[in-house]
């Protein structure tokens, strides 16, 4: 009897041990297509600290050495004190919205799905506009009113939702009903604001990652070293999801708890990233979507969703920071920018897909 | 299948024939209601007006026993705010109706389908960056800005096998929606003087006008009205089914276009005047369901009549409540309409039309 066993069927391998009381199956091309996304951050994360807003520029192996801690005094004063910090909270906060957009769209099973569409990241504009406009807890600055108002919007849409049980669906839905009480809110008191109020909050409302810095990374950061493994696990039974509740539950799934316990997590992660950066629309929209395409799964890939954010966000910042002259142009607006061409392409899949069906 | 049995039994037995329902009379209450509601908004406001002043100044504002300042609220402002109020809310309601049967969606709205926020952009497009003055000109941007974003927001929805379900064309709204409007505070943040501009616009008042402005959009108004109007039949024989239409006569495709059509007239005019208002026409036609059933002819002129009352009563709610402030309507049918969306929603089975 062989100590390894493999077997190889289309698009996985699985192994199982002799001894040892270990199996699994790999899938050869979602471990190809993570190690591609990760190298396409990091060479993107060294291109933002590299080329950041400054005349200094940096190529990328000065950036590693940086980083390691060698090299040039000046390249390490740029890369530690003024553009790490952003990058880093670029980095994280996409990661975390690909990661909640993976998760919304699994659950809701809608490639349109996203917390920047359901009431979560208005709820947390709605918190925002407030504190600046009208003072309430204004000591608490954006970041702690982005959550709180995020955290809240998340708990109501639960709640109503809840009519002896609840479906995706139904979260879809009511998400969106809060969603545009909240983005109306935000209008009303934009609207009565004075002008630099005004500026101030479409300013974070439309996501930016200008002097961000290791304060907002650092929660950002701890977020996800609790939220990412925990997404993991919770995406276990979502292979079983995906074929629908009663199969789900044939299959020893307990449905509703699974379903809540993702919702929760996608809506924290997003939470938080909004809370650091202001909604940075469609990232948590089209990574997932993206790197479902090159993982070629049924469901989003969650650790390659991340991955896919992150690397948006780095890009599309760096591009804001480059564009122009002399102004830095929110990342926020870059991606919504991106974000046409995202639409057209999922409308020219759906003309293929109907001429196919 | 099963309904042609369910006919034929039903002719065999004519006993059973359902004995015709009183018909709740909505048009004249309606009607009724709207003159009421039309009275009390030229009456209240910061400050409020007694009735005989009101109609002494519509009718005789030469009298010299009439305030100079009573007659400039009157005729000067609140007269065009009611105006404004009563043929966006008409063409809310009608363009809600119409898209809930169309796409057998009880969730359609112009708002929450993103066809405002595409007039809402093409209007920002024309002012903001190609410095069009005249709303003569900016309508037609608003036209073009509601027709795109409808077809896109239908397109997106009704991808996949089960076609256009409500969830997926209320997510394909939201999705076209937070596009453009981060398109549009893009181009408002780079200018201030734009934004300043932009944001009293954007969150959808109905002051601020001259009766002239609301001339230029009548025809185009009273074209989608009667387009809308015009297939009430079509959409009865659709609510049937699509096979059952075309074997009783009617061009699904020529009715999808008038249709849409209609929305886009209907949509862009009033969104150029107000700004987007959702919300409306979501509520209107469910409500004019209940009292007066699925016949599409009376649901339609029912929407028109209706529309104007809820937006008026939000109107003058946004007044009196924070007197001498005020709140904007949108504001107002938002957070009347979002509760009512979401009982909607909260019904364990949402209602097929």
């Amino acid at each position: 009897m062989p100590v390894l066993e493999l077997t190889r069927s289309p698009g996985r391998l699985t192994f199982r041990f002799s001894r040892l009381a270990v199996s699994g199956v790999l899938h050869p091309r979602l471990i190809l297509v993570w190690l591609g996304l990760a190298a396409v951050t990091f060479l993107v994360f060294c291109l933002a600290v590299g080329f950041g807003s400054g005349d200094h520029t940096i190529a990328p192996p000065g950036v590693v050495a940086a980083l390691w801690g060698t090299g040039d005094t000046a390249d390490l004063f740029v890369v530690r004190e003024l553009r790490l910090p952003r990058a880093v909270t670029a980095l994280l906060a996409g990661a975390a919205f690909g990661l909640a957009g993976a998760i919304f769209q699994a659950v809701a099973r809608n490639p349109l799905a996203s917390p920047d569409m359901l009431g979560i990241t208005q709820g947390a504009g709605v918190a925002v506009a407030a504190g600046v406009v009208l003072g309430l807890g204004s000591g608490l600055g954006t970041q702690v009113l982005g959550l709180g108002g995020a955290v809240t919007a998340g708990l109501l849409i639960y709640l109503l939702a809840w009519n002896r049980g609840t479906t995706g669906y139904r979260i879809v839905l009511v998400g969106v009903g809060i969603g545009w009480m909240c983005s109306s809110l935000t209008f009303y008191l934009v609207s009565r604001a004075e002008l630099y109020q005004a500026h101030q909050v479409v300013g974070w409302l439309v996501g930016s990652l200008n002097d961000r810095g290791w304060a907002h990374a650092h929660p950002l950061a701890l977020a996800l070293a609790v939220l990412l493994p925990a997404a993991l696990l919770l995406g276990r039974p979502q292979r079983a999801l995906q074929l629908g509740d009663e199969t789900a539950g044939a299959l020893g799934v307990r449905v509703h708890r699974a379903r809540v316990a993702q919702l929760l997590c996608g809506a924290a992660l997003a939470a938080f990233a909004t809370a650091a950066t202001g909604p940075i629309l469609f990232v948590a929209l089209a990574a997932p979507q993206i790197a479902r395409r090159l993982a070629r799964t049924g469901a989003p890939p969650v650790t390659a969703a991340a991955l896919t954010g992150a690397a948006i966000v780095l890009a599309a910042d760096l591009i804001g920071q480059r564009l122009l002259a002399d102004l830095i142009v929110p990342v926020g607006v870059v991606t919504g920018v991106l974000g046409a061409p995202f639409l057209l392409w999922q409308l020219a899949r759906t003309q293929g897909s109907v001429a196919r069906e | 299948m099963a309904s042609h049995k369910a006919t034929a039994s039903r002719r065999a037995a004519p006993a059973v024939t359902p004995r015709p329902r009183r018909r709740f009379p909505l048009v004249g209450v309606a009607a009724c209601a709207l003159a009421v509601l039309c009275l009390l908004s030229l009456m209240l406001g910061s400050r409020a007006i007694p009735v005989d002043q009101v109609v002494r100044a519509l009718l005789d504002p030469d009298h010299p026993g009439l305030d100079a300042q009573v007659e400039a609220i009157v005729r000067g402002t609140r007269f065009t705010r009611t105006l404004v109020a009563v043929l966006a809310g008409a063409a809310l309601g009608l363009a809600g109706a119409v898209m809930q049967s169309l796409t057998r969606n009880p969730l359609a709205d112009p708002g929450l389908l993103g066809v405002s926020a595409g007039a809402a952009f093409g209007t920002v497009v024309a002012v903001g960056a190609l410095g069009v003055a005249t709303l003569r000109i900016s309508l037609w941007f608003a036209f073009a800005g509601a027709a795109l974003a409808g077809v896109t927001v239908y397109l997106l929805g009704s991808r996949g096998r089960a076609g256009a379900t409500p969830v997926k064309l209320a997510l394909a709204g939201v999705a076209t929606t937070a596009l453009l409007d981060s398109l549009t505070s893009g181009f408002a943040l780079t200018d201030p003087e734009a934004l300043d501009r932009y944001r009293y616009w954007s969150s959808g008042s109905v002051t601020g006008h001259e009766t002239g402005t609301l001339l230029e959009i009548l025809p185009f108004l009273a074209a989608g009205t009667i387009l809308a109007l015009s297939t009430a039949g079509a959409l009865n024989g659709m609510a049937l089914g699509d096979d059952a239409a075309i074997a009783l006569g009617h061009r699904l495709a020529w009715v999808r276009i008038r249709v849409a059509l209609a929305v886009t007239l209907l949509t862009g005019a009033a969104v150029a005047v107000t700004g987007p208002i959702v919300f409306v026409g979501l509520v209107v036609p469910h409500l004019v369901r209940m009292a007066v059933g699925p016949d599409h002819r009376r649901l339609l002129t029912g929407s028109l009549l209706v529309a104007p009352c809820l937006l008026l009563a939000a109107d003058i709610l946004g007044r009196i409540v924070a007197r001498p402030a005020e709140i904007d309507v949108s504001l107002v049918c938002a957070l009347l309409g979002a509760p009512f969306f979401i009982a909607l929603v909260r019904r364990r089975r949402l209602a097929e039309l």
